[in-house]
């Protein structure tokens, strides 16, 4: 566990956890990212996509704040496959629509309000990532 | 409380389609914006401080037969129980501060599109390392990867919400 950075790991923790019950308490909502980005498909009212549109917009800024400032970003991945981003993106919008929620929506706020079917779905995706990861990297080596 | 199924809270009665409203209307309110923009911001701050941002070190503590990073752990650990804590005491108000009331997913049945989603979702994870958070705040540095994954991922959402109301086209339903 060389990489293990558990002070920045439970400090930004506990902000996206304040996020969530901030949302909360301002607008009664889960803070669930898909269903945020799949609601600004139509039918979606001008309202419906203001707000989500405003919280994405957040997202990006939070985030571009924190490069800003403390970064560096990331180093880019030496050419990860195109087709398996691609692939990867519809799988997980797709998926993510279907379960109703993500990492956000169901393994944050909905384990919070200990909800089965939260629990049901992290314990699903969590089993399935780690299972994909391992035949992506370790026997298919598409990456 | 008897459920059709999940997320289909009927948040607002059935009506003809609203007119268009502007920002700081009724129908719209500035506040519900502005306090989306302030909350989302801090998410995003969370993810990169987090180190969400970095598929590779997602990736480090999916793959069990690597080198791996245990941080996630400490990331959905935080950020749960500070959930918990906080919707313990946010739940019990009559409703939240900027809406009329509080819309949170009203089913406890177990069923096969939430698994099968998860499912899909958890390939998708597990091949890339991005969840849909960190993939669309990684675009704050133009991150070349996002520039694919988020658009296939709005597509495979649009995907799956036409699907879903063909196959059931009376129901009213969150995304």
């Amino acid at each position: 566990m060389s990489a293990l950075t558990p002070g920045s790991a439970l400090g930004g923790g506990l902000l996206i956890g304040l996020s969530a019950v901030l949302w909360m308490g301002f607008a009664g909502r889960i803070a669930g990212i898909s269903g945020m980005a799949a609601g600004l498909w139509p039918p979606a009212t001008t309202a419906e996509r203001a707000w989500r549109c405003a919280f994405l917009a957040g997202l990006i800024a939070g985030t571009g704040i924190w490069v800003f400032v403390w970064g560096p970003a990331p180093a880019a991945r030496p050419s990860f496959p195109t087709w398996l981003l691609v692939l990867s993106g519809l799988l997980v919008g797709f998926g993510t629509s279907m379960s109703h929620g993500c990492t956000s929506g169901h393994g944050v706020c909905g384990i919070a309000r200990l909800s089965r079917r939260s629990f049901a779905a992290t314990g699903t995706f969590l089993g399935v990532a780690m299972l994909t990861t391992y035949l992506v990297r370790h026997v298919l080596r598409w990456a | 409380m008897s459920c059709v199924g999940p997320s289909r809270t009927v948040a607002h009665p059935p009506a003809e389609a609203p007119a268009p409203a502007a920002i700081g209307t009724d129908a719209m309110p500035l506040r519900v914006v502005l306090a989306a923009l302030l909350v989302g911001s801090l998410f995003g701050l969370g993810l990169a401080w987090a180190g969400m941002i970095n598929p590779l070190k997602v990736l480090a503590f999916l793959d069990l037969a690597g080198a791996w990073d245990g941080s996630l752990v400490f990331v959905l650990g935080a950020a749960v129980l500070l959930s918990a804590l906080g919707y313990r005491i946010v739940l019990r108000r009559a409703r939240p501060l900027l809406e009329d009331r509080f819309q949170v997913p009203s089913g406890d049945r177990i069923d096969a599109p939430l698994l099968l989603g998860a499912a899909l979702f958890g390939v998708g994870w597990g091949i890339a390392g991005y969840c849909p958070g960190p993939a669309i705040s990684s675009l704050a540095y133009l991150n070349p990867e996002a520039l694919w994954f988020v658009p296939s991922l709005l597509v495979g959402a649009g995907l799956r919400r036409v699907l879903a109301r063909r196959a059931e086209p009376d129901v009213e339903r969150t995304a």
